[in-house]
């Protein structure tokens, strides 16, 4: 496998992007919403309904999952669009006709929904971090933002959680031949996140060293799992003759 | 360069492409002709490595189509146009084009110089950093055979390079076909237009889900012998009509102040007719030949494997 072919078919995908300026919007939306809107929920808390030290630091902690379920929700708006996109504009035919091997192609347009996602991501948990510290700092008492977790979660967990999401969007984009069925099938990845950060914030699941190790190895497992599932699914054929 | 022997391909029950056998030499300039669902696409998508055969065997540079350790360096030595223009349309004319040089990892140099070079040649270098999308139909067939060519592919496969295009962009390619021939690249193309096969090609292959025919389109002209030639005359009445049933036999019909004669061997037979017009007192203003005999054969082949 050439690495320096999937670096070509990612900068030309994440120009295509740059230039989708709907897509843009809704990858910057999301984030920006999460990010400034939590920590002012906080603060209304505090304000309105006195809420203790506590409490908010339970909040806090619950709340920095959404840094693993963000990143898995991203990649929906750009993998949907890698091969299903491509086969609506009809330049599909003359890219699988070239050298690049399915994982090249697999892995360069994996990157392309990645690191956008990803640098998206990043910026909301910047935004979150200055915005909770600022809003929470008087009543916790200390800034609780960046620590320990947060660091794992953003290092760690959040690529691998990006990286499940954008290999599932990926196969799902090269199977079906209907933007919005991509769309569709592809948020089916929020379920397993979902799951979590649903459990985080019913205190069943507490952000912590060891729980954050289960997690990440988990994602690690799949994400290993779904590259080599992407590779064995992807049919230049089927996507050929088969899609209408 | 490129050799099939019993080339097929079934989709379920149906037979898309029957036992093709067919060579192309390096250099020669190749037609694929048929009608609609005849085959064409299917035995150029195989032939590029991007469906799989039934059956049979082919070889593009050598190299087999059926290995799939093979299929990659097919793939680097072809440049494939097909039906569509499939471009990246937010994207420049020279994006679209440096996209495949580097996908096919062609040094900058090099790169920069044929971008150039085919915008150029194609008249697209004055709008080579305007947005493809805006672009015509033919302008962006243009483009889309720069980004065919811009990694100097020994085979080029070409997929109704010229349908729907006007004249002038038509002939634009027909040029740079007959440039890559004089390059001693091979050219396979798909088409409808045989005027354009006539113009172009060495040889071509009539499909119509098997191989029809393989010829040079003058070898396999030369095998019809039921044309039909137009005689118009500055004013046609019934004693010259007669005259040429006379002389004729049969095949012979009239509309307006022209005559429709079928013929078996133009050059001998256009001058008789044209004789015995005279003498019956009419006054030819022109003589056309209405079907070409490739047309003529391609129709009678098509139409007998009905």
């Amino acid at each position: 496998m050439k690495l320096w072919r999937s670096w070509v078919v990612a900068q030309n995908d994440l120009d295509v992007f740059a230039h989708k300026k709907y897509s843009l919007y809704s990858l910057v939306a999301l984030p920006a919403v999460l990010s400034v809107g939590l920590p002012v929920m906080l603060w209304l808390l505090i304000q309105r309904n006195n809420a203790s030290a506590l409490e908010v630091e339970v909040l806090l902690n619950a709340f920095a999952f959404i840094f693993i379920v963000l990143p898995s929700l991203l990649p929906t708006i750009l993998a949907s669009y890698s091969f299903v996109g491509e086969k609506l504009d009809r330049s599909l035919e003359p890219l699988l006709s070239t050298p690049a091997t399915d994982g090249e192609l697999l892995l360069g347009k994996g990157l392309a929904a990645f690191l956008p996602s990803l640098l998206a991501t990043y910026l909301g948990a910047g935004v979150f971090v200055v915005l909770a510290d600022q809003l929470t700092g008087a009543r916790v008492g200390f800034a609780y933002f960046p620590n320990a977790e947060l660091e794992a979660i953003l290092m760690v967990a959040a690529p691998l959680a990006c990286i499940f999401s954008v290999e599932v969007n990926v196969m799902i984009s090269s199977l079906v031949s209907d933007l919005r069925a991509a769309q569709q099938l592809g948020v089916l990845v929020l379920v397993p996140i979902g799951g979590l950060y649903v459990l985080a914030e019913t205190n069943f699941l507490s952000l912590s060293g060891v729980s954050l190790l289960v997690v990440s190895a988990f994602l690690a497992a799949l994400d290993l799992l779904l590259f080599f599932l992407g590779r064995g699914t992807f049919r230049r054929e089927k996507i050929l003759t088969e899609w209408k | 360069m490129i050799e099939t022997q019993g080339l097929t391909k079934r989709f379920g029950d149906l037979t898309a492409v029957n036992s093709v056998t067919l060579g192309v030499g390096e250099g020669e300039v190749f037609g694929l002709l048929g009608p609609n669902g005849a085959g064409k696409t299917t035995t150029m998508r195989m032939l590029s490595c991007l469906v799989s055969k039934s059956e049979g065997m082919a070889t593009v540079g050598g190299y087999d189509i059926g290995r799939a350790s093979d299929a990659e360096k097919i793939r680097g030595l072809i440049g494939v146009l097909p039906e569509s223009a499939g471009l990246y349309e937010d994207l420049s004319a020279r994006k679209n084009v440096e996209y495949y040089g580097k996908i096919h990892g062609v040094a900058q140099n090099r790169r920069d110089a044929n971008i150039e070079r085919l915008l150029k040649r194609l008249g697209l270098w004055d709008q080579r950093d305007t947005a493809v999308g805006s672009f015509s139909k033919g302008t962006k067939q243009k483009v889309a055979i720069a980004r065919a060519l811009v990694h100097d592919p020994k085979v080029v496969f070409l997929d109704e390079p010229t349908a729907n295009l006007d004249p002038e962009s038509s002939k634009t390619i027909r040029d740079v076909i007959l440039e890559l021939k004089r390059d001693g690249r091979t050219v396979f193309f798909n088409t409808h237009n045989l005027d354009e096969a006539q113009r172009v090609c060495d040889r071509v292959g009539i499909i119509k889900g098997r191989l029809l025919a393989v010829d040079s389109p003058a070898r396999l002209g030369n095998l019809e012998r039921h044309r039909r030639t137009a005689f118009q005359l500055e004013r046609l009445d019934g004693d010259t009509v007669a005259a040429v049933k006379r002389a004729r036999g049969g095949g012979v019909e009239a509309r307006g102040d022209t005559l429709y004669v079928d013929v078996e061997d133009p050059l001998r037979d256009n001058p008789e007719i044209v004789q015995v017009l005279t003498k019956a007192g009419g006054r030819v203003v022109y003589v056309t030949d209405l079907s070409s005999g490739l047309e003529a054969a391609y129709l009678r082949l098509v139409g007998e494997s009905r």
